[in-house]
């Protein structure tokens, strides 16, 4: 069991908010899953400036932001928040951007790359972690958290969700893939790197190659429907994309509410109580094996 | 005669379990308002006397699970197994319905105005549920008694490994499941089906239903198949 909640706002004047209303989510999202959260904001100033190229990582031993930034150098900045830092560039592509992050810190695992995308996760309850991440004041345009109760993986903070493998795109999981071992197997074989053993990785994993391979996100995501066996409620941003797909069982919980002013996914409705307008929202689950997408 | 009187909970100030003890030791014919619900779980769970209790919002999962004799209307959505092993009573839903509405109920009458999700009267025991819209995949799958009416469109696999429930759907099937059948439509499924209609207060013609039901096909093993196992 693991508990999904998702915000993509659609009327500028709630981006202050996006970080109060999407703690109030994850907050209800906590009884699902007490072990360990995680979140991707995407254009929360006060962690990648706006335009910046971010790559998050879980943080690397004893050393603070400023040693992180002063290792990777150039014109990076970082700013290290519960067990992640983000370090972020004016200049530099993303992806070169992930290799001095690499070069410098070789044993780190990166967590999320993209412009202005932060993705902070860790072991704990999800309360405490929002507290930490000072979660309440972020601001930004769109933002997933996820609470996990681990079943096929042990607790660790690269465990955690969101999965960020691909530049721009998270992916949160609720359920369980019974074929991620296979489907590993095959994505090492194309040399393909792994940061954990978490079966919700394969499933972003295999979503990036799709992507790599040319394939929109929908068409990704109708080929891991193809492709996985298990149970799955999946919500995948990209920052100005917003995507949920569940599995043909569909036993997994999704709920997605919309208004003029934001759109929300939810692994219950209780999730969205606190949301503005959400009395005259329009609320209805997804269909199984349907790949939902909303664009900003 | 004395004015009626509704005790007022308001979930804001009182926790579930509080409003649920409470309502266990209410007295047949009182009524209870429940506020600011906002989705909570296990709402009016247990009740064993002659309630009348308003929801007003949306509730989550399990609401008026285990019902006997009261009567629950929610006035908003419900979460996942709304009604789930109701003996007796009535629950309306004046909104949708998420999945396993009205799993394994023995009795009584289920509403949903809106529409039900997957799974509507999984393994029902003899409840009636009526839906005012459509109902999701494998909907009434293994019933074994009782009665379903869908006034929309049933999804997937409607009735599958069906015991002896009866199905009412006026709109489209998207596909039966295995061992579900459509069968005539007889006087006496006509009168069942216009007085469903009529106790979920729904003005549809029972002559533009159709009715479904088990072929019986999977009752028994069939020493043909024997080979296979």
């Amino acid at each position: 069991m693991c508990g999904i909640a998702g915000l993509q706002v659609r009327d500028p004047s709630l981006e202050p908010r996006l970080g109060e209303l999407l703690t109030g989510m994850l907050h209800q999202a906590a009884e699902r899953g007490p072990d360990s959260a995680g979140v991707a904001l995407y254009g929360d100033a006060r962690l990648t400036p706006p335009g910046h190229s971010a790559v998050s990582l879980l943080a690397p031993g004893d050393a603070s932001a400023s040693e992180i930034a002063a290792r990777i150098g150039g014109d990076t900045a970082a700013v290290t928040v519960s067990q992640s830092t983000v370090v972020h560039s004016p200049t530099l592509a993303v992806a070169d951007l992930e290799k001095a992050v690499r070069a410098a810190f070789p044993q780190a695992v990166i967590t999320g790359r993209g412009t202005g995308l932060a993705v902070l996760k860790g072991v704990g309850h999800p309360d405490v972690l929002a507290e930490e991440f000072d979660l309440r004041a972020a601001t930004g345009r769109q933002g997933i958290a996820h609470t996990r109760m681990a079943t096929e993986s042990a607790v660790t903070p690269e465990g955690a969700h969101p999965f960020s493998v691909d530049e721009n795109v998270c992916l949160v999981h609720n359920g369980s893939f019974a074929n991620h071992a296979t489907i590993r197997r095959e994505l090492r074989a194309e040399g393909i790197e792994f940061d954990s053993e978490n079966d919700s990785e394969v499933g972003a994993r295999f979503v990036a190659a799709q992507l790599a391979a040319g394939h929109d996100l929908e068409k990704a995501l109708k080929l891991l429907c193809e492709r996985f066996d298990g149970f799955y409620t999946l919500l995948v941003t990209t920052g100005d994309t917003f995507a949920v797909v569940r599995d043909a069982i569909a036993c997994k919980p999704a709920v997605v509410a919309e208004t003029d002013a934001w759109v929300a996914m939810a692994s219950e409705y209780r999730y969205f109580a606190h949301l503005p307008g959400i009395e005259s929202a329009r609320v209805f689950e997804p269909e199984p094996e349907e790949v939902y997408t909303w664009q900003r | 005669m004395a004015a009626l009187t509704t005790t007022v909970a308001d979930l804001s100030q009182q926790s579930v379990r509080d409003l649920n003890s409470a309502l266990h030791q209410a007295s047949s014919g009182t009524s209870w308002s429940v506020t600011h619900p906002d989705g909570a779980h296990n709402l009016a769970v247990g009740l064993t006397a002659a309630l009348d209790v308003v929801i007003d919002g949306p509730a989550g999962y399990y609401c008026a699970g285990m019902n006997q004799r009261a009567t629950v209307t929610v006035h908003g959505n419900v979460g996942p197994g709304v009604a789930e092993n109701m003996m007796s009573g009535t629950v309306r839903v004046r909104g949708s319905a998420s999945q396993s509405a009205g799993a394994t109920a023995h009795g009584g009458l289920l509403v949903i105005e809106g529409n039900a999700s997957a799974r509507c009267g999984i393994s029902m025991k003899g409840v009636d549920i009526v839906v005012g819209g459509n109902v999701g995949h494998m909907s009434a799958f293994m019933g074994q008694s009782g009665r379903l009416v869908v006034c929309g469109d049933a999804g997937d696999a409607l009735g599958d490994s069906l015991y002896e429930a009866r199905l009412y759907v006026q709109g489209k099937v998207k596909s039966l499941g295995a061992d579900c059948v459509e069968k005539e439509m007889r006087d006496e499924h006509l009168a069942e089906l216009a007085e469903l209609l009529k106790s979920a207060d729904r003005d549809d013609d029972p002559a533009g239903f159709r009715r479904y039901g088990s072929a019986r096909e999977l009752y028994h093993f069939k020493v043909d198949n024997s080979s296979s196992y």
